[in-house]
């Protein structure tokens, strides 16, 4: 049964990503991105990781993607003009893309990772409360350090999207 | 045949490899951001699937951070596409030429 829901969600999710590529509308890109992030959660729910799953819903498929829709309808983007690449960067993109996925074949059919992947170990990330735990004793700092850098991210987004005003006109 | 690392590495490298022609090929700056999020997302499921079959905490926490600064970057990346579209009324990279000569 979780071999069914795995394939079902990682096919979900590639095709909805690949959907984000190809669609020239950004409306309909951000909505194909909702679907990944929705289906990239339940692939998370299979591996257990229940807090992650919920985070990704809502910082992703909530925050960030309305956030997206709302500049998208912002800025009222036009369509994709359908611009002709040139043949050297497209040559040059599929040559990085073939080398990606060749990486990604040698990678996947070395034994390096399956080594690990006979043993099933305990589920880790399903006691929210070690989650917790580690969260606020050993990654201390990191917290901290990323709720200083949220604080930075939203003075910097405030000073761009003030209007600039001129010299003389701030008292 | 039960469902190994191997098969979450693949879909992951996948969904990065997918990404990353997004961001090659596309031309509108808000559809290259949105690859880039893809590539992140990616990265997420690759790191909590290592700290799964690894029964090790770390890569849970470690995509925790990632998913916060991830949202501080978009936040910060779409107000930066905004203002440059308020300077030069376009999102297309092709004519985001300022710094060229």
């Amino acid at each position: 049964m979780t071999d069914f829901f795995f394939y079902l969600f990682s096919t979900i999710a590639l095709a909805s990503a690949a959907a984000v590529v190809l669609s020239r509308n950004t409306v309909n890109a951000a909505m194909f991105l909702i679907v990944c992030f929705l289906s990239m959660a339940s692939l998370f729910v299979l591996l257990e990781a229940y807090f992650l799953a919920v985070i990704q819903v809502l910082v992703y498929a909530g925050a960030v993607v309305v956030l997206f829709l709302f500049i998208i309808m912002l800025l009222d983007v036009r369509e994709d003009a359908k611009r002709k690449l040139s043949p050297f960067t497209a040559g040059a993109g599929l040559v990085g893309f073939a080398i990606l996925v060749m990486g990604i074949i040698a990678v996947v059919s070395s034994d390096s990772i399956k080594a690990t992947s006979e043993v099933l170990p305990e589920p880790s990330g399903a006691s929210l409360k070690a989650f917790g735990n580690e969260l606020f004793t050993t990654y201390l700092l990191p917290m901290q350090v990323t709720g200083f850098l949220l604080l930075v991210a939203m003075i910097g987004v405030i000073v761009l999207s003030k209007k600039l005003q001129e010299p003389e006109e701030q008292s | 045949m039960t469902i190994g690392l191997e098969q979450y590495i693949f879909v992951s490298s996948l969904l990065f490899a997918i990404g990353f022609g997004g961001v090659l090929l596309r031309k509108n700056t808000l559809a290259i951001y949105m690859c880039l999020e893809l590539m992140l997302n990616a990265a997420n499921l690759a790191l909590v699937a290592f700290s799964r079959y690894h029964g090790a905490m770390g890569g849970n926490l470690f995509v925790f951070f990632i998913i916060t600064v991830a949202a501080a970057e978009v936040a910060v990346g779409l107000a930066i596409i905004v203002a440059l579209f308020r300077k030069k009324q376009t999102v297309v990279v092709g004519e985001l030429n300022a710094l060229k000569n």
